[in-house]
């Protein structure tokens, strides 16, 4: 049933970047959206010709206020019945039926305080992008650290702004490791995010940052026992699992 | 989907739950009815999608939530949950 106050809304698709070999940032005109708080998602749903639907849902990444339009970013799931339509098919000036914003757990807002430790696996780092912005916008200087794990270099996301981000030495720190080994010259990490990276890299448990992490259930799992084994209140730690959705069991 | 089934959690329940729910679900404590642990619902293991799903607790797995919506009747099943609670509840926007 649709709800009266999550109704589904028709945005504007005004323009899809590609944002590796495997994803694209896709910008929305959303008529009528009444804004969002960074690290909430939105659902997706399309319909086929025969009446056919497919819903979803993506991380918005763009910053909550100061930027004229939403962006998800969708990386291909292949075999997936919707990121290859919105990777492929998808143009500028097509509608597309949206609702949101949802959630209100995994979110940042400006002044909630830090320090702020960010782990993202893969397009994981999508709502994590959108806290940093939401920092960035605001002049909020709560000193963050982006753990971010890609398998390849090529497969990074928002590579250019991030280091942007980082060159400006505003208490934010990016730390990149590589899954699937590195290119010649790399600087980064190398290797799975776990408890040793967490330790080195991350914030100590005397510092009590509030956490935030989403990735692919697995990743997700592993870095959040890393964290508790490491000494991280558990409370501390917020978690945003994403996937191909289980099958009722 | 033949792939294994691997749990999402709570947070990806909040748009269909929206149903009937007219606070922000993702926040509510749920209280485990097997073991007594209490989380929000964010944290609780997610099975299924828009058309029907079941929260199941991360430590014992009891289903805590069901909920099914056939389109035009959505219901929710709590069996499984001995309590729910929304607290702090200011709003964030």
């Amino acid at each position: 049933m649709t709800p009266t106050h999550l109704p589904w809304r028709i945005a504007t698709v005004a323009a899809a970047k590609p944002e590796s070999a495997r994803a694209k940032a896709i910008l929305l005109d959303v008529p009528g959206w009444p804004g969002h708080l960074a690290g909430q998602h939105l659902d997706l749903r399309l319909t086929a010709d025969d009446g056919y639907q497919a819903q979803r849902s993506y991380s918005i990444s763009s910053a909550p206020a100061g930027e004229p339009q939403l962006e998800i970013t969708v990386e291909r799931v292949d075999d997936g019945e919707v990121s290859p339509f919105l990777l492929d098919e998808l143009r500028e000036g097509d509608p597309l039926e949206l609702r949101g914003p949802i959630g209100g757990y995994f979110t940042w807002v400006p002044g909630d305080g830090g320090p702020l430790l960010l782990v993202g696996g893969g397009s994981g780092v999508a709502p994590l992008m959108a806290m940093l912005r939401a920092r960035t916008r605001s002049g909020d200087r709560t000193p963050v650290r982006l753990l971010y794990s890609a398998r390849t270099v090529d497969e990074l996301l928002y590579r250019a702004e991030l280091d942007r981000l980082a060159d400006e030495a505003d208490g934010f720190e990016l730390i990149a490791t590589l899954t699937r080994g590195a290119p010649e010259g790399w600087t980064g990490e190398q290797g799975r995010i776990g408890r040793e990276m967490l330790a080195a890299r991350g914030f100590p448990p005397e510092e009590r940052p509030r956490i935030f992490v989403c990735g692919p259930t697995p990743f997700v799992e592993a870095c959040a026992d890393a964290l508790v084994a490491l000494g991280h209140e558990g409370g501390r730690i917020k978690t945003e699992r994403f996937g191909p959705t289980g099958d009722l069991k | 989907m033949t792939e294994e089934a691997v749990p999402l959690d709570g947070n990806a329940a909040a748009g269909p739950l929206a149903a009937l729910f007219a606070v922000e679900p993702t926040t509510i404590m749920i209280t485990c009815e097997g073991c007594g642990r209490e989380g929000a619902l964010a944290t609780l293991k997610l099975y299924g999608g828009a058309m029907g799903l079941i929260l199941r607790c991360p430590e014992c797995d009891t289903a805590n939530l069901r909920f099914s919506d056939a389109g035009t009747r959505a219901t929710v099943d709590l069996r499984g949950s001995t309590r729910l609670t929304l607290s702090g509840a200011k709003p964030r926007r």
